[in-house]
């Protein structure tokens, strides 16, 4: 069972009456990629910020490469890599500036910096706009980036918030490229999407409405239990059962 | 929110009651060597003054220096030695009054309450009332009987606020749709750019309109500053006014991108000239002349000039003519250029 | 710590990349320290003066040369009918009006007795009673020179005189530049030290790139120093500047121990800093932060002493102030510039500014969050 890098125990949370995450029990395992579905409001994004320990979980436990999210958060997010929802890479800097900037917080040195910045502008072909300011970076190619600023780190797992919303097709199948990648390394994948051909690349799904999870398992499985053709009608079924609204 | 409407009343019965200029509890040291009945007489007659807190007594001349240097006192009274009898016999008697001159106005004033003091003291030695030759001023305090403070700052701080309110707050919510990108969205929607800009003053207009009123109900009913006026015109020209900070925000939110330079450009280029240049707290007639041309520029000066006038002096139309039409230029010029700006960007 | 370099670096280049703060950095010091003590005068001149005369006389002459000769008054009419000086008055353009009665030369040669209309408009009512004491000061220096030429009179010896002498302490050409100076070279702190970092916070918070931050291992406490830090060293160039420019431009060095006014304006600066991040960790929106921020910031100007003495407001108001760290400050800046007062003189306010800087920075701290 060593292989586990994320586990929730009837994870909770809760603001005033409003339930967003409820009870929650899953199990991620090393290298895996795991999506993780619901539609707007379901709780993905409350549930993945507990996780990363931005979140206290009102009850429940959960534990993150080993450590538990309540009382060892800091531990947690050494080994953590993140990218949410909004664009969060800094404008006002320049592509090598960033990936500098985020080495150095997860305590990288100067030289291994310099390596791999020089490393990962290679695979991305980012060579030419080392000293772009990102600001100025096409949407797609910051959120390449901003990917690869996650896991330069080397962390044993990356969370993704809706990492490919509002990008371009080819852009994003770019993107789970490098994705596959990082699952390759042994980098576990956590990440959530709206979009149902993604949830076909992933390894597991699970599909959350108001704020419980109603199914998870590998796409294939999922398809044969409800006797559709593809992810986009597993959705839908279960998305139907939702009570709250947008 | 509640800040928007809750800061003008803060500020205005604050600065209303607690920013003036005259000059009380004066904390007065006394070093008397002689302690004899003619510097006893001075002391009381000092402290019988409501001007003067109690006084304190030093024994030294290191002692007085303490009390100033630690900020316990403001003049120190010191009396020569055998004062009484220097006063009776050989006519005359010295006191040297030590003052803190580092605020050069207080201290002004305050050695023209003790001097008055000792020369009334002093009259009462005069042995003889011969004719003197005076010339009595007969002073009549126009628009403000009890010279208060506030009638002065109610109409500066109007200014301040409704800079605030309305350039400060239409810039920054402009730019800050410019930043969130939602602009593009209203402007590629078929509402013409015109609309838009208006919509978004509209809020802050009324807001102003709202805090108008709570200001000029406190002013006169709390302040007790009067309303000799005719009140339609103060609220016409308010409005005026209020058009043209709105102007000057839509000004800034065109030049600008992000709301922090909305923010410092509203900050630096409104606020410190407003409160400095207009006449607020300094006399603008006071200040070098390139300082008095520059303070033409700032319409919170006209704007205030007004209120003073038709407020508190109680004038009619023709006197404020002048301020109206330089105020509306301004509303029109500013209005021309930010639209003009505005839509120049658009392509 | 060397997270901290990387964080530190990022800050930098950040703050010389704006397209505004620079600018902004030069520009203040310059606008406050140079522009704002002309501006900043309480000296009241260029008082205008109509005069309204029903009869003329070389007495009157003599007086109206008189007083627009003086620096303090400006004649701009003389004229024979009240209601013109009055109009004078509404329009802005006199500030005083001084009516010659009929017969008052006669009455001044007869009965050595004369009188005199002031009207005086007193909105600003400081203005009006400064405007009120150089007139009498004038009136009783022009009775002195015409005593002799009117009716000479044998100074009775009898008459016991006290003499007054004044010696004004700490600024003898009683200057009101000197005295708003070193005041005024604290309201630079206040903006730079608190109110810039809480906005960059703020900012970071809307961009959303602090919750990155948060999900590093990224210790609280090195982030706010990584934040602070910048803004601090330039704060305190830009106060040296100030210092400098005081020096060169208005010729004031300080009294007192430079090292002095250093540690106030560090427990200065720690006290605002703290205080910039507790409205930092309290607001969601630049917008919502600034406006709170420019609330203070006029508040605590105002009712800090800077412009108008504390000690003439209402006792309420005084008990407020005690609550306004820049108080203390402009207080004890002002003891130390211009009086040369030491420390042991100046401890109640390094005491309470302590506070403040305990009080602010516990309380940022603790309400800073990396997680709710």
């Amino acid at each position: 069972m060593d292989n586990i890098v994320i586990e929730t125990d009837l994870l909770t949370k809760r603001f005033g009456n409003f339930t967003a995450v409820d009870q929650i029990s899953f199990q991620v395992t090393k290298g895996e990629i795991f999506g993780f579905l619901g539609a707007n409001g379901a709780g993905k994004t409350t549930a993945m910020r507990m996780l990363c320990g931005l979140s206290i979980p009102t009850s429940g436990t959960g534990t993150v490469a080993g450590y538990d999210i309540t009382k060892q958060s800091e531990m947690v997010k050494r080994n953590i890599g993140y990218m949410s929802q909004k664009f969060s890479l800094y404008e006002d800097l320049k592509v090598w500036e960033n990936i500098r900037l985020y080495g150095g917080i997860y305590g990288l040195n100067e030289k291994e910096i310099a390596e791999k910045t020089d490393r990962l502008l290679q695979t991305l072909q980012f060579e030419s706009e080392r000293n772009t300011m990102v600001k100025s970076l096409p949407l797609g190619w910051k959120q390449k980036l901003a990917f690869s600023v996650a896991i330069f780190h080397e962390p044993k797992i990356v969370f993704l918030d809706e990492p490919t919303g509002g990008v371009d097709p080819v852009t994003r199948r770019q993107f789970w490229e490098l994705i596959y990648e990082a699952s390759d390394r042994g980098i576990t994948v956590f990440v959530t999407t709206h979009y149902m051909d993604e949830a076909e690349y992933c390894h597991r799904v699970s599909i959350m409405v108001d704020g419980r999870i109603e199914a998870l398992d590998s796409p294939k499985n999922l398809k044969q239990q409800y006797g559709v053709k593809n992810m986009q009608e597993v959705f839908y079924h279960l998305a139907q059962t939702a009570k709250r609204g947008d | 929110m509640l800040i928007l409407f809750g800061m003008p009343i803060v500020q205005i019965i604050l600065f209303g009651f607690a920013v003036t200029t005259e000059v009380q509890n004066i904390r007065l040291a006394v070093l008397d060597p002689s302690n004899d009945q003619a510097t006893t007489e001075i002391i009381r007659e000092l402290q019988a003054n409501t001007y003067f807190g109690p006084v304190m007594y030093v024994h030294t001349t290191e002692e007085a220096n303490k009390a100033f240097l630690k900020n316990k006192a403001d003049i120190v009274l010191t009396f020569e030695e055998n004062f009484q009898e220097n006063l009776l016999h050989t006519g005359t008697a010295s006191i040297q009054l030590l003052v803190d001159g580092t605020d050069p106005n207080m201290c002004k004033i305050l050695v023209g309450y003790v001097s008055n003091i000792l020369t009334t003291y002093q009259q009462k030695f005069s042995v003889s009332d011969r004719t003197k030759t005076q010339i009595i001023p007969h002073v009549k305090m126009l628009y403000n009987p009890q010279t208060k403070s506030a009638y002065n700052f109610v109409p500066g701080v109007m200014g301040l606020i409704f800079m605030l309110i309305c350039a400060m707050m239409t810039s920054i919510s402009i730019v800050r749709e410019k930043e969130t990108g939602t602009m593009e969205v209203l402007l590629v929607s078929p509402i013409k750019p015109l609309y838009i800009v208006f919509a978004k003053m509209v809020p802050y207009f009324v807001l102003s309109c709202v805090n108008l009123t709570t200001i000029l109900l406190l002013s006169v009913y709390v302040l007790g500053v009067p309303m000799s006026g005719n009140l339609g015109l103060l609220v016409a020209i308010s409005m005026l006014f209020i058009l043209v900070a709105l102007a000057i925000g839509l000004l800034i939110s065109t030049i600008v991108d992000t709301q922090v330079a909305a923010m410092l450009v509203s900050g630096m280029i409104l606020m410190l000239p407003v409160i400095l240049l207009s006449g607020m707290i300094y006399t603008i007639e006071s200040m070098p002349v390139l300082l008095q041309y520059a303070s033409h520029m700032i319409p919170a000066k006209w704007y205030i000039v007004c209120v003073k006038k038709v407020m508190i002096e109680g004038l009619g139309f023709s006197a404020v003519f002048h301020e109206v039409i330089i105020l509306f230029s301004m509303a029109v010029a500013l209005l021309t250029v930010s639209i003009k700006l505005f839509k120049d960007r658009l392509q | 710590m060397s997270t901290l370099k990387f964080l530190l670096e990022k800050e930098f280049k950040q703050f010389f990349r704006n397209p505004f703060l620079p600018g902004t950095l030069v520009f203040m010091p310059i606008m406050i320290i140079l522009i704002m003590p002309f501006a900043a005068t309480m000296d009241v001149r260029n008082i205008n003066v109509a005069f309204v005369l029903s009869e003329q006389s070389p007495l009157t002459n003599r007086l109206i040369q008189k007083i627009s000769s003086s620096e303090y008054f400006n004649l701009v009419e003389v004229t024979s009918s009240p209601k013109e000086a009055l109009s004078l008055m509404e329009k802005g353009s006199a500030d005083m009006i001084l009516e010659v009665p009929v017969g008052f030369e006669r009455k001044l040669t007869r009965e050595g007795k004369g009188d005199l209309m002031l009207s005086i408009n007193a909105v600003n009512g400081a203005k009006g009673g400064i405007g009120t004491s150089y007139i009498s000061t004038l009136l009783n220096d022009f009775v002195l020179e015409i005593r002799d030429d009117l009716a000479p009179v044998v100074i009775s010896s009898a008459t016991p005189v006290i003499r007054v002498v004044p010696r004004y302490l700490f600024n003898p050409s009683l200057s009101y530049r000197t005295y708003m100076v070193p005041a005024l070279i604290t309201i630079l702190l206040t903006l730079l030290c608190s109110f810039l970092p809480a906005l960059n916070i703020v900012s970071e918070k809307e961009a959303g790139t602090i919750e990155q931050i948060n999900v590093t291992p990224v210790s609280k406490f090195t982030f706010i120093i990584a934040k602070l830090l910048p803004y601090w060293i330039m704060g305190f160039i830009v106060f040296s500047i100030a210092m400098i420019l005081a020096c060169v431009v208005w010729g004031l060095i300080p009294v007192g121990n430079v090292a002095t006014i250093y540690l106030l304006a560090i427990i200065y600066v720690f006290a605002m800093s703290g205080f910039g991040l507790v409205i930092s960790n309290y607001s969601a929106t630049m917008q919502q932060a600034m406006f709170v921020i420019f609330f203070f910031i006029i508040v605590l100007m105002m009712m800090s002493g800077l412009f108008t003495p504390f000690r003439s407001m209402p006792l309420w108001a005084q008990y407020i102030t005690a609550f306004n760290p820049l108080r203390y400050l402009i207080e004890a800046m002002r003891m130390v510039f211009l009086k040369g007062s030491g420390i042991q003189d100046i401890a109640r306010n390094l005491f309470a500014l302590i506070g403040f800087a305990l009080f602010f920075l516990l309380w940022a701290v603790k309400s800073y969050k990396k997680s709710n």
